[in-house]
């Protein structure tokens, strides 16, 4: 197997040029995906190998394109819609909630949606408010669709590969502040698989589950809290829904102390969902509640220090961690 | 002092002279009294095609009529719109295009699924939420989809419809440029009420289809209400609502909504000239509904007089006359053909309750075409044969248990 150095960025272009190359139901659409080459440079130089009748420039016009995406979709086509940031969907929610993720519930079978929804979610750095938002945290309560959120270029190509092929609608989350990120992928064909969790650190103490950038930060904290003889098994659950729950409890069940680090808010998330799991299959098991780092329960702020403070990072995970295990 | 320019060439309101009743009252709900375009060259139709036009009519009404009476039995729950009064529409518009020709509409459907030719008997059984319903009494009222007749929908949201439009028109246009590398020149066409056009989809799905030169007729069934607002309460420019899509480079007609033989004149030269040019229309078709927006609607909002000046003009009883002085439909030809109706929604009616509710399996069947965690695939409804759809490529490889 050849292996490369690639950023994240390079890796969904490679996913959507490859599902283009052999499935001409494939096409890209969304705001500057074309002429401009991509706000952050995902789509660069696919309008000249593609041409502008499957690389679609539009206008600024979530509601638009996204239902025509959907509406193309019902028709048998495979659509892939760029959201520049996925905090302009929504303007698109009626659309990519009541619409893609419903039809085939009611057509009773008749219609599928086969389409892709992508673009950066979360804070990307002083946005502020508006244009920070993890839309997980809204949209994993809505049955009917699968979202995967990665965390490194390996996995970005492989799921996205995996969500252009496959029939149902997805939600594909990535991360401004990762597009720059390098990573191995391999030059040969490959997909990665939704709803399993990947271990990418194994440790007896405690199991950190997370998903897309805040994985990082939780690499990190193990890295600092094994300093202080507290190991700290990672699982990067990679899709949020269908959600790896096998993979996370047969962790807890071997270190007895759980935290769930998620970049949306805390009240009614993908993390609070996964904590009551936590609860529910390792009640025996646990030392202590499953804690939580989420972003603070706040409007994002624009201020440096305020939005590193914000937002989950190693050491608010560490603490969460000594609190989790503080009986060892 | 700065000097403003001149005002746009709009037309404006008319000056209310003394105009006849009948003008008067359609001007009160419409905004004009000369609405209706010279038509384009009338459309020679066998007489034979205007008994089939009319028995389609008499079977929206007499189905509507049966449903009105289901609802009042609790047979049919949730909310139910009745297309009484607004049937030329939609069986002038379905004849006017071909069966391969998308068509997306309402939440006010069920007069668009008898006229693509859905079953009545899988139409009134969704709306008794059975198993032999279109979506398997899944959808309701306001979802009748029909994959073989090419109808995407029913839906509930006002406005909802118009961006999806767009993408059946789109997705026309694609298959032949791309897939096909030739030219088959489906048009889609897209079904709106008068309340939908201040919805924001609307605007983005008219700059997205005058953009992107679609080939979808945006028809907008015109019937003066916006539930219980009348359109000059809520719409500006509503007594010309084409200068709307003229904002949108998007050529304008006004139709006479009420006389099924024009509907279908207008909308093929309409359609003629859309699959001609791949360019988006759209039509005002002044229409009016009989009945209120929903079964709970006492209709306080209009006198009944205005009423009776439209039921006048009742679509049905107008083609039935023009056939009766063509010599091409006869008394007896008129009583036979609504016996066979009548017989035809009693037998729905009878299906339909005879039709087993949804079992607990469909309660997670058709949430996802992919199998995975408790979500057991997909499969057609009766109406399409049942068949299991096809779950195509695996995305989930695993035999943990997942959420």
């Amino acid at each position: 197997m050849t292996v490369r150095e690639i950023e994240f960025r390079d890796a969904l272009r490679e996913a959507m040029s490859e599902e283009m190359r052999r499935d001409k139901r494939v096409f890209l659409l969304g705001e500057e995906v074309a002429q401009y080459n991509g706000a952050y440079k995902v789509s660069k130089g696919m309008l000249d190998e593609f041409g502008p009748r499957r690389i679609i420039d539009t206008p600024i016009s979530e509601s638009g394109f996204a239902g025509m995406a959907i509406g193309a979709a019902m028709m048998g086509l495979k659509p892939i819609v760029e959201f520049m940031s996925w905090s302009f969907s929504l303007v698109a929610a009626d659309p990519i909630l009541n619409n893609a993720p419903k039809m085939l519930y009611m057509s009773g079978g008749q219609f599928g949606c086969p389409v892709v929804f992508r673009g950066n979610d979360g804070a990307g750095g002083q946005l502020g408010s508006t244009h920070s938002w993890c839309v997980e945290g809204l949209y994993s309560n809505v049955p009917g669709i699968k979202i995967a959120i990665p965390s490194n270029p390996y996995d970005a190509k492989g799921l996205l590969k995996t969500a252009i092929r496959g029939s149902d609608p997805v939600f594909f989350l990535e991360s401004e502040r990762m597009l720059g990120n390098k990573g191995e992928v391999p030059e040969e064909e490959y997909t990665v698989p939704f709803g399993q969790a990947k271990v990418l650190r194994e440790g007896t103490d405690c199991t950190l589950a997370s998903w897309g950038r805040p994985v990082h930060f939780c690499m990190e904290a193990a890295t600092e809290l094994q300093k202080q003889g507290i190991s700290c098994e990672v699982i990067d659950l990679r899709t949020v829904r269908p959600l790896d729950i096998g993979t996370v409890v047969r962790s807890v069940r071997k270190t007895g102390a759980c935290v769930v680090v998620d970049q949306s808010w805390s009240f009614g998330s993908p993390g609070s969902e996964l904590a009551s799991q936590v609860h529910r299959h390792c009640f025996d098991d646990l030392d202590n509640y499953v804690h939580r780092v989420h972003s603070a329960d706040v409007p994002t702020p624009y201020a440096t220090n305020l939005e590193q403070e914000y937002l989950p990072n190693a050491r608010r995970i560490a603490e969460a961690v000594r609190s989790a295990t503080y009986n060892l | 002092m700065t000097t403003l320019p001149p005002p746009v060439n709009v037309p404006t309101t008319p000056s209310s002279g003394s105009p006849a009743p009948v003008v008067a009252v359609h001007s009160k709900v419409f905004g004009d009294t000369e609405h209706l375009q010279a038509p384009p060259p009338a459309v020679e139709v066998p007489a034979e095609r205007m008994r089939a036009w009319l028995r389609e009519m008499f079977l929206i009404r007499e189905f509507e009529v049966r449903c009105m009476q289901a609802y009042q039995e609790k047979k049919i729950g949730g909310f139910c719109h009745v297309y009484i009064g607004q049937e030329a529409v939609a069986v002038g518009c379905t004849a006017a295009v071909e069966h391969r020709d998308p068509i997306v509409t309402a939440y006010r459907d069920h007069g668009h699924a008898l006229a693509r030719g859905m079953d009545p008997k899988h139409c009134m059984a969704e709306m008794f939420g059975r198993i032999g319903g279109c979506a398997k009494g899944k959808g309701g009222s306001m979802h009748m989809f029909d994959r073989d007749n090419n109808l995407f929908g029913g839906h509930g949201i006002v406005g909802a419809q118009t961006p999806l439009g767009a993408g059946l028109a789109f997705a026309c246009k694609y298959q032949d440029e791309v897939i096909d590398g030739g030219r088959n020149g489906r048009v889609a066409l897209c079904f709106l009420g008068d309340g939908a056009l201040n919805q924001g989809a609307f605007h983005e799905a008219l700059n997205l289809a005058g953009l992107f030169d679609l080939p979808v007729i945006y028809v907008i069934e015109n019937n003066g209400y916006s539930m219980g607002t009348a359109i000059a309460r809520g719409t500006t420019m509503a007594h010309s609502l084409i200068t709307k899509a003229a904002g949108y480079g998007i050529d304008g007609y006004v139709v006479d909504g009420m006389d099924v033989v024009e509907v279908h004149s207008a909308m093929k030269h309409v359609a003629d000239r859309c699959r001609a040019t791949s360019r988006p229309a759209f039509v005002d078709m002044r229409t009016y509904r009989f009945k209120g927006h929903s079964m709970s609607d006492p209709r306080k909002y209009r006198s009944k007089e205005e009423e009776e000046v439209f039921e006048a003009g009742d679509p049905i009883g107008t083609l039935q006359a023009r056939l009766m002085s063509m010599g091409a439909l006869t008394e007896d030809g008129w009583r036979a053909m609504q016996k066979e109706v009548r017989d035809q929604v009693r037998e729905a009616v009878a299906w339909s309750d005879a039709s087993p509710p949804p079992p607990m399996s469909e309660l997670h069947h058709d949430v996802f075409l992919e199998p995975w965690g408790p979500y057991t695939g997909s499969s057609q409804p009766e109406m399409n044969g049942g068949t299991a759809n096809p779950a195509g490529v695996r995305t989930i490889d695993t035999k943990e248990e997942l959420l």
